[in-house]
């Protein structure tokens, strides 16, 4: 069992504040992604778990117990560095039986985890070999089986696939997650990544400015975004926003009437590219760039002054210049209040 | 094309010239000093030269068997090992500490560590000598060790911070989330990494006592080092007991620069690869 509490956790470098106050519970067992852009705090809130870093406020349980004053060594956790981190100087046997072999545990056990690890991640081949005889995604898959023969109760992983090519992270991403589930230990997982954040966890925290915006399952974000820089962030292309200004009858969006929540003052109308399909009402817009993507098309319109994006079905037969009306999934509109850049439920 | 194909092939033919030159200008004297040190005595004061050595150890064996030498050596060696041993100890930690940790004052360091090799030796020799005559360390190769160690200290720091700058901490904090405390990760991972660099940082310490001659020459008086010993005795020695002395000076020092070549390239950033 171990469930990770964070409860106040601040960091200041000098002047800089790094986190303000960070609350997150993560249950036992779960993969939590820590999604943002560089600089948004992730890393340093998992190196703070990890014990690499200290907080300047606050408390990390895991397991009930509290660790934030112990070394990473009494802390039960196991980590996957962006670089690897494989020492060059050890065979991959003795780098997976680093951790093992420190925990004084007999050679027979440290065989038989090191074998049974090696074989989960497909490097049993590779055990005699020293690290600048291993390619990257080789490297990679070393830095895991480190991590996992030490069965620890919390894995942290920052940026483990981000140095590898596009196809080998497509297809370690897909390997990691049936392996971490299969050893039932919790993972907290830092990327900038939203395709590997949305595939890989089970919740996602989106965090900006050293806070944690939203976390909710990858669903959720992308459907119901709490923040605007939330829907903004995520999906590609983002979501839309339109200004949208109060009237007795509801919300008018660039000359056209929707149904909107209960608020004074103006809001911000959003709706996601995909979202929006031709109609013979709807919101009226001037085709500027048709970028065609295959089973789709990208459609970049002019609504009422503002850039527009729309993913649209590729039959269709678009030129820039083209006046056009886009109707909006009327399930699908969110709105924001632009003053607090929060979501507004109806 | 043509032209600025001649004009490369003649800068090319430039470069080579200046490389042959330069070459000439080190080795020349080099190989000068080799030829007489391995010819005969009378080979060595007569004339015209021969341009192979004669193999001939006359000089050499004079050397070794004249009066003092084999004490000076063995005080060289002695005062050369004792200022490894204190660069290494004292300066490894400081490069340690230069790259993996922020302190105040990090930058103002760095500065004074190379600020030492600022005053000339003559400045600081005399007034140590009278301190150490003071103090009981005159005439030892203890005392002359310090001083040496204070000459080769900033190399043994900027080159080990050079060292450990060039692992990645990760390696390090690798090994605590693997259940190292600071001293066992050193010494499992970052030691064994290090090794080889260390080894060159000690040999070139090694390298700077072993070429010391002025403040070898002020604080020794009985124990000289071979380099004082021949600056006073073979002033008024014959001629091929000098290239004889040359020889052996500069002999390890060469070989020691040629084994720690690398590390050099990489302290001074020239790509070696």
């Amino acid at each position: 069992m171990a469930e990770i509490q964070i409860k106040g956790v601040a960091k200041t470098f000098g002047a800089f504040t790094a986190l303000h106050s960070v609350d997150m519970t993560i249950a036992d067992q779960e993969f939590m992604v820590l999604l943002g852009a560089s600089g948004c705090g992730k890393t340093t809130l998992l190196r703070i778990i990890a014990g690499l870093e200290t907080a300047s406020q606050g408390e990390v349980w895991i397991g009930g117990r509290r660790i934030d004053h112990l070394p990473p060594r009494h802390r039960g956790i196991a980590m996957v560095f962006q670089n690897y981190a494989v020492f060059p100087h050890l065979t991959v046997f003795e780098n997976v039986a680093f951790g093992l072999r420190m925990q004084k545990l007999p050679e027979t056990e440290v065989k038989r985890r090191v074998q049974r690890t090696a074989e989960l991640m497909h490097i049993d081949a590779l055990l005699g070999r020293y690290s600048g005889q291993l390619s990257g995604g080789q490297r990679q898959r070393v830095a895991v089986a480190r991590a996992l023969a030490m069965e620890p109760d919390v894995i942290l992983m920052d940026e483990p696939l981000s140095n590898l090519d596009a196809l080998l992270r497509l297809e370690m991403r897909a390997e990691l997650k049936g392996i971490l589930a299969e050893s039932k230990t919790t993972t907290i997982y830092v990327t900038h990544d939203q395709v590997e954040a949305m595939s890989l966890a089970d919740r996602i925290a989106i965090m900006h400015g050293g806070r944690i915006l939203q976390a909710a399952d990858p669903i959720a974000i992308y459907r119901n975004p709490a923040a605007r820089f939330v829907g903004a962030f995520i999906g590609n292309p983002p979501m839309n926003f339109l200004p949208a200004e109060a009237t007795p009858e509801g919300w008018t969006v660039a000359g056209e009437l929707f149904a909107g929540p209960d608020a004074p003052g103006p809001l911000e109308f959003a709706i996601r590219p995909e979202d929006l399909r031709p109609a013979e009402t709807g919101l009226p817009a001037t085709v500027r760039i048709v970028e065609p993507l295959g089973p789709h098309l990208l459609v970049t319109c002019d609504v009422a002054g503002r850039a527009l994006r729309a993913v649209l079905d590729s039959d269709l037969r678009l030129r820039p210049g083209d006046r056009i009306h886009l109707a909006p999934a009327a399930d699908r509109v969110r709105w924001f209040d632009p003053k607090t850049d929060l979501a507004v439920t109806p | 094309m043509t032209d600025t194909a001649t004009i490369r092939q003649r800068g090319r033919r430039l470069t080579q010239a200046a490389v042959v030159l330069l070459c000439g200008w080190v080795l020349g004297p080099i190989y000068l000093l080799v030829l007489n040190a391995f010819s005969a005595p009378d080979a060595v004061t007569g004339f015209p030269k021969r341009w192979l050595p004669g193999f001939d150890l006359h000089s050499l064996r004079m050397f070794v068997e004249f009066q003092g030498v084999a004490e000076a050596l063995w005080n060289s060696v002695l005062v050369a090992t004792l200022t490894m041993i204190l660069s290494i100890a004292l300066g490894a930690p400081a490069g340690y500490a230069l790259s993996r940790f922020d302190f105040r004052g990090k930058t103002a360091f760095r500065v004074l560590v190379l600020m030492t090799r600022a005053f000339p030796l003559p400045l600081l020799a005399l007034p140590l000598a009278v301190m150490f005559i003071r103090v009981g360390l005159d005439d030892t190769p203890l005392g002359l060790a310090l001083v040496h160690t204070t000459l080769a200290l900033p190399f043994a720091v900027l080159i080990t911070f050079s060292l450990f700058s060039g692992l990645p901490v990760e390696l390090e904090e690798a090994a605590w989330t693997l259940g190292c405390n600071r001293a066992q990760a050193f010494r499992k991972v970052i030691l064994p990494l290090v090794l080889p660099g260390i080894a060159a940082s000690a040999i070139f310490a090694f390298v700077i006592s072993w070429n010391e001659v002025f403040a070898a020459s002020v604080l020794t008086v009985q124990h000289r080092t071979l380099t004082a010993f021949l600056l006073t005795s073979l002033d008024v020695s014959p001629l091929p007991l000098k290239f004889a002395g040359g020889f052996v000076l500069v002999l390890p020092a060469l070989i020691f620069i040629f084994a720690v070549r690398k590390y050099l390239f990489a302290m001074w950033g020239i790509a070696n690869r």
